[in-house]
């Protein structure tokens, strides 16, 4: 019951939380709502770790899980944009997709033993840093190190960029887009792809460096769907996305240890005297997910913020007011 | 139609889409759903094939494993049964574009409030038949309701996500259930509570055998009643109540339903209850018709989610679900002894995604025309 350790594990859980959710965070910013990340998660998972056994090599374990998450969103892409069906639907149908597959296709990984993981180290200097350093800077997961560069990236990218202007746009106002220039359908693909890539690489962390192994469903355990819940309290922004990320990963851990010692504040434990009770532990992160969504959806009519204007609404040419 | 004159230039031949006015015939509906599970079992197969196994004699197996003789016909059927209804709960909330996903959430409460009037217990366990089902039948329903009444309200009132919001209910429900049979109800610290009295039974068409012996050894239940009876009140609420007319115009037009004076956040919340409702009916029908016990694995077995995929290839009609759920039935109860273990998961996924991408074809009609004459 560390609270440093705690929150040291919780930034490295929280990581998996973090890709999946700046990915949608992408795709949702051009207009594309996908719902398939916890499918996509689960077929990142599950490809990062069958060809890490494969190869012996963990970065293309990585490398594979990302492109592979990134084509199989590519059929939610040519559904909903080429197509024009609805974003909701399909969305849920990539989900079953993506676990059915991902189970036919992993039967047999979760006895496969040991593989070698991405590597774990400190930063020099800045794992010094009082309370701070041990947090985040300490023998973590270089994919740990990854998500801190891509964080304020994907902020600056959407905020400041030429290329993240274009998204908005596209996510905004698609005709005006459109009218500019920009080719709505190829920027909507590309987010969707990278989108999926995020989600694969979300999978490729639990099962090669936060909880390595193949558990088939377990692995993600509805991950993916609390990443979509970040979203919309993030506001779309990459940010706070994080920021709750993070926090969702320490809640988890917390969760576990708080099971294990024989007092709590001076009284018994309940947790450790009647396991069962712990079952109430394991609801706090679904039941905080909807809390955080009362909270994000409050938030955004107050401040009149929402989500991107043309999200779940299909591009048609020449069509009014879309 | 500057894209037209575009393709003009590009190519002499090119296809043309005309968005369908008209609602599309009975017949080509059909034919193009049926169109959709075919290629999907053509895609299945090729990647049974690319994992090793043998497509053919897979779906052979599966043919034969659940329509092959009247045995295995009546266990097909009872796995249609808790489909039938989670199907019928998830079809009246898409019907008004309530993504309810959380059937299987409401299924499992359904099942627990079934069963905590034999295990609390309610009612003593000498009480009759005719006095257990009716009251976990109740049990069941109001478990489920309120299930689909939290995220209705939060959708409701404060315009909560209830796609996310039935979810993580949907985990919730599996740790309360957890929480119980792990502890409170756990038989001799099995995970599991003890078995119910044969009077919390639904009534199996085998224990008529003595009188009628082609029942013996049938595994039908009485649950198969509920759900046909629930599909065709429900089939008279959406097509030929008021209540309906207000849902299907809120689903297909919510704007002109506002301008009609129908409150949607009222229909939300009720829809949600009545939607909660039966997939807790289905529920109840699992404990007191198949499993008769509490117990996590055979209860959330994905029940709801094969809902989804039903309510969506039954095109939303509480009639047409009960056939589909007798297919999907078959696929669950086969796929069981098929390698790899995933597969009738994997199927119904593509059949979903096969389903999603042929309704194109039901809103447009696809043309190749010559460049010349477009």
């Amino acid at each position: 019951m560390d609270p440093i350790i705690i929150l040291q594990a919780g930034v490295a859980s929280g990581t998996v939380l973090l890709f999946a959710a700046l990915g949608e965070v992408l795709t949702e910013r051009s207009g594309v709502l996908n719902l398939g990340v916890e499918g996509m998660m689960l077929i990142g998972a599950m490809s990062a770790f069958s060809t890490t056994i494969a190869t012996g090599n963990p970065w293309i374990g990585v490398l594979v899980a990302m492109l592979v998450a990134g084509l199989i969103s590519q059929i939610h892409a040519f559904i909903v944009i080429t197509l024009q069906a609805d974003q909701v639907v399909s969305g849920l149908a990539l989900t079953l997709l993506g676990a059915g597959i991902s189970l036919v296709l992993g039967e047999g990984l979760s006895k496969a033993g040991t593989v070698s993981l991405m590597p774990n180290f400190s930063i020099p200097l800045l794992s010094l840093i009082p309370i701070l350093g041990p947090i985040f800077f300490t023998n973590q997961s270089v994919l740990v190190y990854i998500g801190y560069l891509l964080t304020p990236l994907a902020w600056f990218y959407i905020n400041r960029t030429r290329p993240g202007l274009h998204l908005r746009a596209v996510g905004e106002y698609p005709s005006a887009a459109d009218a500019l220039g920009i080719n709505v359908f190829r920027m909507r693909y590309f987010y969707t792809f990278v989108g999926g890539m995020l989600a694969g690489l979300g999978g490729a962390t639990i099962s090669l460096a936060v909880a390595p192994g193949w558990f088939s469903e377990l692995t993600t355990g509805g991950q993916g769907w609390i990443a979509v819940g970040l979203v919309i309290f993030a506001q779309w922004d990459p940010i706070r996305a994080a920021v709750g990320s993070y926090a969702f990963g320490a809640l988890r851990r917390l969760i576990l240890d708080i099971q294990g010692p024989l007092t709590l504040f001076g009284f018994d434990n309940p947790f450790y005297y009647n396991p069962y009770w712990g079952f109430f532990l394991q609801m706090l992160p679904y039941a905080f997910t909807v809390i955080v969504l009362v909270i994000g959806s409050r938030e955004a009519i107050r401040k009149r913020l929402g989500s991107p204007a043309a999200l779940g609404n299909p591009y048609i040419r020449g069509e009014r007011g879309k | 139609m500057t894209e037209s004159t575009l393709a003009k230039k590009r190519a002499a031949w090119h296809i043309k889409l005309e968005p369908r006015l008209e609602e599309p015939s009975t017949k080509l509906t059909l034919g193009v759903t049926l169109g959709a599970v075919v290629v999907a079992l053509v895609l299945g197969g090729i990647l049974i094939a690319v994992v090793g196994g043998n497509p053919f004699a897979s779906y052979l197996h599966i043919a034969r494993a659940s329509f092959g003789n009247i045995g295995v016909l009546s266990d097909t059927i009872v796995k249609a049964t808790p489909i039938i209804l989670t199907a019928l709960a998830c079809s009246i909330a898409f019907r008004m574009k309530l993504w309810n996903i959380g059937a299987e959430g409401q299924f499992i409460m359904g099942a627990f409030g079934a069963s905590a009037i034999v295990l609390a217990p309610v009612l003593p366990a000498e009480a009759s038949r005719w006095l257990f089902i009716p009251v976990m039948a109740m049990a069941g329903m109001a478990a489920g309701a309120i299930w689909g009444f939290i995220p209705g309200y939060l959708k409701a009132k404060f315009n909560v996500n209830e796609i996310i919001s039935t979810l993580m209910l949907n985990y919730i429900a599996i740790s309360w259930v957890n929480f119980w049979i792990f502890g409170v109800w756990s038989e001799g610290g099995f995970q599991m509570s003890p078995k119910f009295p044969e009077t919390a039974w639904l009534p199996r068409l085998s224990q008529y055998a003595e009188s009628i012996p082609f029942f013996r050894g049938l595994t039908t239940h009485g649950g198969l009643i509920l759900g046909i009876i629930a599909a065709v009140i429900l089939w008279f609420i959406v097509y030929r109540s008021r209540w309906g007319y207000e849902i299907r115009l809120i689903g297909d037009n919510p704007q002109a339903a506002k301008y009609a004076g129908i409150s949607i956040t009222r229909n939300t919340v009720w829809v949600m209850i009545l939607s909660g409702a039966l997939a807790g009916l289905g529920g109840m029908s699992e404990v007191a018709g198949v499993v008769h016990r509490l117990q996590t694995a055979p209860i959330a077995a994905g029940y709801g989610f094969t809902g989804i995929i039903v309510a969506w290839l039954a095109k939303l009609n509480p009639l047409v679900i009960i056939l589909v759920s007798v297919l999907f039935g078959a696929l669950i109860l086969a796929g069981r002894e098929i390698q790899p273990s995933g597969v009738p998961k994997m199927i119904q996924g593509i059949i979903l995604v096969c389903l999603i991408a042929s309704d194109f074809l039901l809103r447009y009609r696809v043309r190749l025309v010559h460049g010349e004459e477009a």
